[in-house]
């Protein structure tokens, strides 16, 4: 049966208090560092999602996003090489949309369905900025989900869809604009949301002969708290029991990976059995019948939404988020003299993105970067590869620059030793200065190094365990 | 394998100010370094059969030398080595000089750090442009690497660690009030080292050397030659250079707590010299502080200190003016500043005069014996140069 085989999820380790924006505001929302942008968070979506399995089977990766940092150049093929996916697999974007998560989805589906593919990973992430101040700041939230749609062990089935488009000026962004756009809610939520969602429900119920009253949990998009209930009770649905928590008070509205994860959210709680509706909004939905199978409870060691929501570290300093958002200017580091180099990068892009390193095929020592003379026996070009990026690590030695300026100092540099082998140095991310210390479990972590006259650079940096 | 003892002398250096010279190009530099190194020499610029030339980024081929200095078409190469770069060139044209090649050389190394905003370019370990995936830092924090893991490895707090560590920063500054030519002179206090601003965690502000502008030069010839032109001419005793090869971050058997590159080029060197007991038999020795953690880390990689005895031997006086074995009796690069590949020369200078017994108010009752250290570039790539020198 195909099928959902496999979730993940990736929330942001920092929150920022809503009352930062505005007093009296409550709770918090999902912020990225200012090294993660939606392909960084895709690739930890994909990780926690992968998690055990084995990556060569995976025939295809649709990543969805409408915040990709770039207009014109594969997403799904960074994420798929940060995954440390096969070359010879399906990949495309799905963007422009609100509703990319579950056009990928659905694509993916089809396209086992109809035996193009036996998986195909689907990751939706978003980073969506409102004007600093405004309602959407303050609502939106920043994270990625990721589906394995299978054509076996499906642990979610997807037993019909419907779609409707509508056409209107309701939530947009300009190609060129840096903030997301909207007109007056009172008629954007009236004819865009409500109407399109409630369309393709309805659509969805005739179409498979099904009642609220047959789902145990439905699961929208929804652009705040107040017209999510509002959609839930128009549609027949107990707003407090059948209604999955769309997470407003503690992530916010994440945008295009919001479906995605609001699923994960609610299949992290569902039993074998459970019907759950799924619907999407973005110039019309897409809406979905899903039924939890026994195979759920195979899939469970992941950290998924709870796991990375009740991992987290609040901030109340507005400033840093403007800064890490890049909206206020910042005094340049002198230097450095070098520059980015793209046949250099492609040439290290087994070390760089998929954070391979090598292993003797003689005396067994992992190293890293790849060498071509082995640094411990010194046989020449003897070497597999070997992947570091899901192993953990020990930090063996660090260092903590207070004095070169950057986005978040001090800036934490690490000497770490893998388990099971091989030494690395890099950046630390996600830390607090007081708990870096020799010897403190670290795991890896896909980040942006920097941005270079428009070329994003991305690295893996270490990152306290996140528990 | 041959030796180079006994088979080069020294007969003449020069030395500039080092510091923030806003109003010296490179080339004056190498003017006022080498016309000093001639008058000392009692020889002209015609009399130099041959060059080397120090800089990491001051002038990249012999021919800025042979411009400033009208050198008229004898052989100069440009010599590069990071911050041994200064040694390597001495080293290169004592080689020279020993082959039979020149009876006379001349090693220059200059360097004009302040002309680029900030110091010194970033993270340079490869010359060329790159993925950019490495961190891109000042090398402080390669160096910071080192003092944590010291510090962790011998179970020594932070605060006894800083206290030892400011400590030879504290001696550094001392000597720098005794070195006219010197970047940094003046007295600081314990607390005011103990309590600097952080630049890289576990070091402070007090732990880093001067970023300067300076040049050195050395005119070498054979000791047959040389006694003819002087008396007091210094003996080569060894000349050493290891080069890491990125083992310590390849292999996690290293452990950040010496610098094997230093280790090596010292061995290689007290073979050469024949030096059995270093900290007995050293009188003098100048060596790479660019953070105070190297030179706690050198006191045991040559053999100063036993391992792990370093912190024992500063408390001790031990490398003070007056202690036992005196270390950076100039200044060192914490004081005296450090122009990366002018630094080498600008420490045999130190050693030359005080060999010579010239070196004023620092001068040492004893020194016979005395070595020179330069250790550049980043951990597991370590360049690492160890020269000794001898009265005739």
């Amino acid at each position: 049966m195909v099928g959902i085989t496999a979730y993940g999820a990736y929330v942001p380790l920092f929150r920022l208090s809503r009352e930062a924006i505005a007093k009296g505001a409550r709770g918090e929302k999902a912020i990225s560092n200012f090294d993660e942008d939606s392909i960084t968070m895709a690739v930890a979506a994909a990780s926690d999602c992968l998690n055990g399995m084995d990556r060569e089977t995976v025939d295809g990766l649709y990543f969805a996003t409408t915040t990709s940092p770039y207009k014109e150049k594969l997403g799904a093929a960074i994420v798929a090489m940060a995954a440390d996916l096969r070359p010879d697999i399906i990949t495309a974007d799905f963007t422009n949309s609100l509703r990319a998560g579950t056009a990928a989805l659905m694509a993916a589906i089809d396209a086992v369905k109809a035996g193009s593919a036996k998986k195909v990973l689907v990751v939706a992430a978003d980073c969506r900025l409102g004007t600093p101040g405004s309602a959407f700041e303050q609502n939106f939230g920043d994270g990625a989900g990721a589906l394995l749609i299978g054509d076996s062990d499906a642990a979610v089935t997807v037993d019909a869809s419907y779609s409707v488009y509508n056409e209107i000026m309701d939530v947009w962004r300009a190609d060129g604009d840096t903030f997301v756009r909207s007109w007056e809610d009172r008629f954007s939520l009236t004819h865009g949301y409500l109407q399109a969602v409630g369309e393709a429900v309805s659509g969805l119920m005739r179409k498979s002969k099904l009642t609220p009253k047959d789902f145990a949990k439905a699961v929208f998009y929804s652009p705040d708290a107040r017209r999510y209930a509002e959609l839930a009770q128009s549609l027949g649905f107990d707003a407090k029991t059948q209604l999955q928590d769309a997470l407003f008070a503690t992530m916010g509205n994440t945008g295009a990976a919001s479906p995605l994860m609001l699923l994960i959210a609610a299949l992290e709680e569902a039993k074998a059995g459970d019907r759950v509706l799924l619907a999407s909004y973005g110039n019309g939905s897409d809406a979905l019948v899903l039924q939890v199978t026994k195979q759920i409870e195979k899939i469970r060691d992941r950290r998924g939404m709870k796991g990375h929501l009740a991992s987290k570290k609040v901030i109340t300093d507005y400033k840093k988020y403007l800064i890490w958002r890049g909206l206020l200017p910042q005094e340049e580091t002198p230097g450095p003299v070098r520059f980015f180099s793209a046949p250099a990068a492609w040439r290290e892009r087994e070390a760089n993105l998929r954070l391979r390193g090598v292993k003797c095929q003689v005396c067994g020592t992992i190293q890293y970067p790849p060498q071509r003379v082995c640094t411990h026996c010194h046989t020449k070009d003897q070497f597999e590869p070997y992947r570091l990026s899901d192993k953990k690590a020990k930090i063996f030695t660090f260092a903590m620059d207070y004095v070169t300026l950057a986005l978040d100092l001090p800036t934490v540099t690490t000497t770490i030793d893998f388990d099971g082998g091989g030494r690395m140095e890099c950046y630390m991310t996600d830390r607090e200065p007081e708990q870096v210390k020799c010897g403190l479990p670290v795991e890896m972590s896909f980040r942006k190094i920097i941005d270079k006259e428009g070329a994003h650079i991305y690295y893996w940096k270490t990152m306290p365990l996140r528990t | 394998m041959g030796s180079i003892k006994d088979k080069v002398a020294i007969v003449g250096m020069g030395c500039t100010h080092f510091g923030e010279l806003w109003d010296k190009s490179y080339k004056d530099l190498m003017v006022d370094a080498c016309y000093e190194a001639f008058e000392d020499a009692g020889i002209e610029p015609k009399d130099i059969q041959a060059a080397w030339y120090g800089s990491r980024e001051s002038g990249f081929t012999g021919a800025h030398l042979a411009n400033a200095l009208k050198l008229e078409y004898i052989p100069i190469s440009r010599v590069e080595n990071f911050c041994a770069g200064g040694t390597d060139t001495f080293r290169n044209a004592c080689y020279g000089v020993a082959s039979g090649a020149y009876d006379i050389a001349l090693a220059c190394g200059v360097e004009k750090t302040k002309d680029h905003m900030g110091g010194f370019a970033m993270y340079t370990t490869t010359p060329f442009d790159r993925s950019m995936v490495e961190w891109d830092l000042p090398p402080v924090s390669q160096f910071a690497q080192l003092a944590t893991r010291y510090l962790y490895h011998y179970g020594l707090s932070y605060e006894e660690g800083r206290r030892i560590l400011s400590k030879i920063s504290v001696k550094n500054h001392h000597n720098g009030t005794l070195s006219p030519k010197a970047h940094f002179r003046r007295e600081i206090t314990l607390e005011q080292a103990m309590n600097a601003p952080m630049i890289s965690y576990p070091l402070n502000l007090f732990d880093a050397c001067g970023m300067s502008d300076g040049g050195a030069a050395a005119i070498v010839t054979t000791p047959e030659i040389a006694k003819g032109m002087r008396k007091d001419y210094i003996l080569v005793k060894a000349l050493a250079l290891a080069n890491g090869a990125g083992q310590a971050t390849l292999q996690p058997e290293y452990d950040f707590v010496h610098i094997p590159e230093t280790v090596a080029a010292g061995k290689a060197a007290y073979k050469e010299a024949e030096i059995k007991n270093p900290r007995k038999e050293v009188d003098v020795a100048s060596v790479h502080d660019c953070f105070t953690i190297t030179e706690m880390l050198i006191y045991e990689d040559l053999g100063f200190s036993p391992r792990g005895k370093g912190p024992e031997d500063v408390e001790a006086g031990t490398f003070e003016l007056t202690g036992e074995l005196p270390v950076n009796t100039d200044g060192g690069l914490k004081c005296f500043g450090h122009p990366l590949s002018a630094s080498g020369l600008r420490m045999i200078y130190e050693v030359y005069k005080q060999l010579q017994g010239k070196a004023g108010p620092r001068q040492l009752k004893k020194a016979d014996i005395g070595l020179v250290h330069n250790v550049g570039g980043v951990n597991g790539l370590f360049n690492c140069a160890v020269a000794i020198f001898g009265r005739s």
